[in-house]
């Protein structure tokens, strides 16, 4: 039970993170390669894992277990270990680090002319900080996915704060500071009514372990339960965002700087709803089914909500920050609606959304390098000057509507499919939603890249080689994904498989109504 | 002499006192002695180090004889006869010797600090306390390079009744220590080199304040002493076992000596002191009142209700409830309409004092451990938080309002990302110490006091905002035109910076060892 293959993933970015840090400051160069050398090496090492990750019959939940003990008064171990679902998550979060790294190589650079953020103050940012925060951000991430013990979990999920609250503060918009700190408080409170859980969790199991296998079936049904649940609930809730806990990702989102916002709704997000499927099901089966109802319709709400703002917003960033608030939607339906497609679907859907939204913020982030402005209005025309971007931003935004032969198709009808087995009206009711988000992706690319080219848009120049690099490897993984699933869904199927055994729930069995009389 | 009074003399019993258990104590006080010595002969240009010395001697030396004495469990003297009056009013114990220890080294840390030279002329102490402020002598010596070295011998004495404080099983001997450690604290506060009139009037208010505090507390001992005829807290423990006393008198006299006790641990809402003087008098003597203080008023707390009053735990409860709830309540809340950090520094220590009650309402083993784990952790969060504010400064002295730090990690990012790291652990966010003693003091208190854990959590969620409030300023913001300096600290506060730094970092990575430690010596004993 002393496998280090997840420790070291683990480490490698925290180790990276270090020698960033420690680089001299005004040679920014050298702390870009060495970041962007070390999350690649990240990157191989998470996919030789993948190949060595067991899917067949018979194999256990949790692979590559490795347990240290930490504290041992509380029963802490440093245990790491992954399922099929953490698994996916892992290789989404490795695989979106070094296209954040290329996509902002020079958005803080200290040249004249370079392509910069939007503020004044960008001159000045230390880049060497930049990348050694996305690589301690990198370790927390990889740590939070991995985590098999409460306490460690719990640990990671709050120290994630700090390097995001300084990404979004140090390197933001304008009114980063304020995004930050409402970013760090909302965090913060769902994070400590966490504890208070974790603590509970602790105390009235009675066990003298965090170890998650340790805890699961433990907790008493009852009042006890539905408390602690709500704890955690809470705490995802905020996280993932689900409305009505979500005001804080626009402004967090708008005000980050672009590498920023894309792991900020990419992955940090997806540790909310992670946490439902880790934590809330299998620790309180019973408080999930009570409350499961509640939650679908909130799921709901969220999707046709946040549809119908992101439709209305001026601000590009804003927006993509909430069609992320509809799609978590999705997923929050997909996870709650206790059907195997559905689960599969939603953790189907993590993986998809993390590449898309990456995708479009990217894409966002470089017409606003260009334009010096989230404005949409200030755009216009665009294609006709940056083919490449337009079609770029079009795949990313077409993902992002789930159309047909993109990943996201796949993974949505999952969830609608799993949903409409048990919940028909809110099945169809989120499938509307899909209408939506056409509008607010087609309406978006139709006013900035369409129509006629203003003469502050015939300056933009199209992208260059790195820019390729940072956006096409992402569009490639999500037609990939889009065509042959597969190899996700196979590891994803036994791990949701398992969560839904500990809720004690099994998908229904299709009813046939028998004709009468065999005649019409 | 004649033959019959000697012969009375060797009929007198003395007690036989286990001076072993009682060295760390005779060790800080024959150096505070040593102190006042030196003062007198030792010519004033070798003073400074000759004092410093003999102050790190006696507190080191303390500390090695605490760590010799592990494992001590003895209520000394023994009694005289059949006069159990003193007997066993000190208890050398795992909890005494674990909050001995901790004032020694927080004690040590916060000496480094008060000799720190290097960034004020002479020394942040002034130069001569009784010169009347603004007179032509005081001019001159605030310009001087001349420093003052009564404080050390000070210091050792307050250190002296901090260690007697928390041992005491006996409330008499317990106001004697009360009284010890109060009275240098007073003389100290009015020590600041810069604003010395804040700083007179900090003393002064501490003064006045303090000696309400303990006249509450030895009023509550004389009720307590009419209750239990007895000042021993074991006989009025098992007081309270026999029927037919007035409960009256129990009752109004724990609540005196409450009163007493939560004054000097500063929690609210006894705590009116705490930001003016915090903020008046001299950084490092602040650093020592919030560490060393705390560590002996929350001990001698302890050893009252969990020796003392472990009978009525269920009357006494619902008090500590009220004034935790309204110590977290108050720390949190006021401290957001703070503009000054030392006095920020000072609502969040209100606040903190609150935490650590949550601990006391469950009276058990793991609430002891919990307790005296939190205090140490937070005396090396605060030590060092105080040790920062010494070195940002301006032309008038320390730059302690909040716009003064605005864009500060521009200008030193080492001090403003130490001083996050401390903001971190005071708002208990994980990898810090601040974080795991959260975690134990919540965990050891769920059962007996759930909502209170939660009320706890909320209020630490809203102690955060201030805490954050100055990181986004260090970080965020930008640098206002007359911004101050940061200066660069000499060896003393250096080191002194170093140790509490790493301690709260390396006891948030690594509890394991200090947990194991206070779980140890979490029994207390009496007669």
């Amino acid at each position: 039970m002393h496998n280090p293959a997840l420790l070291i993933l683990t480490l490698i970015p925290l180790v990276g993170s270090v020698l960033v840090f420690s680089l001299p400051s005004d040679n920014g160069r050298l702390a870009k390669q060495l970041s962007l050398v070390v999350s690649l090496a990240i990157v191989v090492y998470a996919l030789v894992l993948a190949f060595k990750f067991d899917t067949g019959s018979g194999a256990k939940r949790f692979q590559f277990v490795g347990s240290w003990t930490w504290i041992r008064n509380f029963g802490v171990h440093l245990a790491f270990g992954v399922d099929g679902i953490a698994l996916v998550l892992v290789l989404m979060a490795v695989v979106l680090v070094p296209a954040v790294m290329l996509s902002s190589w020079n958005s803080f650079d200290s040249r004249a002319g370079a392509e910069e953020e939007l503020t004044a103050t960008s001159r000045r940012r230390s880049v060497k900080n930049f990348y050694g925060l996305l690589l301690l951000l990198e370790f927390f991430m990889i740590g939070v996915f991995t985590a098999t013990d409460v306490f460690l979990f719990y640990v990671f999920f709050e120290a994630m704060l700090v390097p995001m609250y300084f990404i979004i503060g140090s390197f933001g918009g304008p009114r980063r500071s304020y995004a930050a700190m409402k970013f760090f408080l909302y965090s913060l409170v769902g994070g400590l009514l966490m504890l208070a859980s974790v603590i509970g969790l602790y105390v009235t199991t009675g066990s003298s372990s965090f170890a998650i296998t340790d805890l699961i079936g433990k907790v008493p049904d009852g009042a006890t339960q539905k408390w602690l649940f709500l704890g955690f609930f809470i705490a995802f809730a905020i996280k993932a965002p689900l409305v009505p806990f979500h005001t804080w990702l626009p402004d967090a989102g708008a005000e980050a700087p672009v590498g920023g916002a894309v792991l900020l709704v990419g992955v940090l997000d997806k540790v909310g709803t992670f946490g439902f499927l880790r934590y809330c099901l299998p620790l309180f089966p019973q408080a999930s089914t009570y409350f499961a109802p509640a939650i679908l319709v909130l799921s709901v709400i969220g999707i046709l909500y946040a549809a119908f703002l992101a439709i209305g917003q001026r601000d590009m960033k804003r927006l993509v920050a909430y069609t992320s608030v509809a799609h978590f939607g999705f997923i929050g339906l997909g996870i709650f609606a206790f059907t195997t497609q559905g689960g599969t679907g939603a953790v189907l859907y993590m993986v998809n959304h993390g590449l898309s939204t990456g995708a479009l913020f990217i894409a966002v982030g470089l017409l606003i390098a260009r334009g010096k402005s989230r404005n949409v209005a200030d755009y216009g025309g665009a294609a006709k000057v940056t083919p490449l971007l337009a079609g770029f931003f079009l795949m990313a935004g077409l993902s992002a509507l789930a159309l047909p032969g993109m990943s996201t198709f796949v993974s949505e009808f999952l969830v609608l499919v799993g949903t409409f087995t048990r919940h028909k009206g809110l099945a169809v009711l989120a499938t509307t939603g899909i209408v939506l988000a056409a509008i607010y992706v087609l309406y978006l690319y139709q006013r900035t890249f369409q129509g006629t080219v203003s003469a502050k848009v015939q300056k933009f120049r199209d992208l260059n080689v790195r820019e390729v690099t940072a956006v096409a490897p992402l569009i490639a993984l999500i037609i990939f994904l889009g065509v042959y699933p597969k190899p996700l869904l196979d590891i994803i199927n036994p791990a949701v498989k398992d969560t839904l055994v500990n809720v004690h729930q099994t998908d229904p069995t299709p009813k046939i109504t028998p004709v009468a009389g065999g005649q019409r | 002499m004649s033959g019959a009074h000697t012969l009375a003399i060797a009929a007198i019993d003395t007690p036989s006192v286990s001076y072993k258990a009682l060295a760390p104590i005779f060790i800080v006080l024959g150096a505070a002695l040593l102190g006042i010595i030196v003062e007198a002969v030792i010519p004033r240009r070798e003073r400074f180090n000759v004092q410093l010395s003999v102050t790190l001697a006696g507190l080191i030396g303390g500390f090695v004889a605490v760590a010799l004495l592990h494992g001590t469990r003895v209520a000394t003297p023994s009694p005289v006869g059949n006069d159990p009056s003193f007997a066993g009013s000190l208890g050398i114990d795992g909890v005494g010797l674990f909050l001995q220890g901790s004032i020694l080294i927080l004690a040590v840390l916060a000496t480094l600090l008060v000799a720190e030279r290097s960034v004020d002329i002479g020394s942040p102490i002034v130069a001569s306390a009784a010169v009347v402020v603004g007179s032509p002598t005081d001019r001159t010596l605030s310009r001087s390079t001349r420093v003052q070295t009564e404080v050390f011998p000070l210091l050792l004495f307050a250190v002296t009744g901090m260690l007697i404080f928390p041992v005491a099983n006996n409330l008499l001997l317990m106001f004697v220590a009360l009284e010890v450690l109060s009275l240098p604290l007073y003389l100290m506060a009015g020590m600041a080199r810069r604003r010395r009139l804040l700083s007179q009037e900090a003393s002064l208010k501490y003064f006045l304040l303090g000696a309400f505090g303990s006249a509450f507390f030895l009023y509550g001992l004389a009720l307590l002493y009419g209750y239990a005829n007895s000042v021993d807290l074991y006989a009025i423990f098992q007081a309270q076992r026999g029927s037919g006393r007035s409960d009256l008198l129990l009752y109004v006299g724990l609540a005196l000596l409450l009163v007493g006790l939560l004054f000097k641990a500063s929690v609210a809402p006894f705590h009116s002191w705490t930001p003016d003087v915090y903020s008046g008098t001299a950084t490092p003597v602040a650093a020592f009142m919030a560490s060393c203080t705390k560590v002996a008023a929350f001990g001698a707390l302890l050893r009252v209700l969990y020796v003392g009053f472990a009978g009525t735990q269920w009357d006494w409860r619902p008090i500590i409830w009220a004034v935790a709830i309204t110590s977290m309540v108050v720390g949190a809340v006021f401290g957001i309409t703070q503009t000054d950090i030392k006095r920020i520094l000072a609502y969040s220590s209100i606040a903190h004092a609150g935490f650590i009650l949550v601990a006391f309402v469950a009276v058990t083993k793991d609430s002891v451990a919990a307790v005296m784990f939190y205090v140490l952790t937070y005396g090396f969060s605060t030590l060092a938080a105080f040790g920062l504010l010494m070195l940002v400064r301006d032309a008038d002295g320390e730059a302690t309002h909040l716009s003064q730090w605005s864009g500060l990690a521009r200008k030193s990012p080492l001090v403003a990302t130490v001083m996050t790291i401390l903001l971190m652990s005071m708002a208990g966010i994980p990898l810090t110490a601040g974080f795991i003693g959260k975690f134990y003091v919540f965990e050891s208190a769920w059962h007996t006091a759930g909502p209170l854990v939660v009320i706890a959590l909320i209020s630490s969620a809203i102690a955060a905002f201030y805490y954050l409030r100055i990181v986004v300023l260090m970080f965020f913001a930008e640098a206002p035109e007359n911004a101050p300096t940061v200066t660069i600290p000499g060896w003393t506060s250096s080191v002194a910076l170093t140790v509490a730094v790493v301690a709260t970092v390396g006891l948030g990575l690594f509890p394991q060892w200090l947990i194991d430690l206070a779980t140890k010596a979490s029994e207390l004993v009496a007669q």
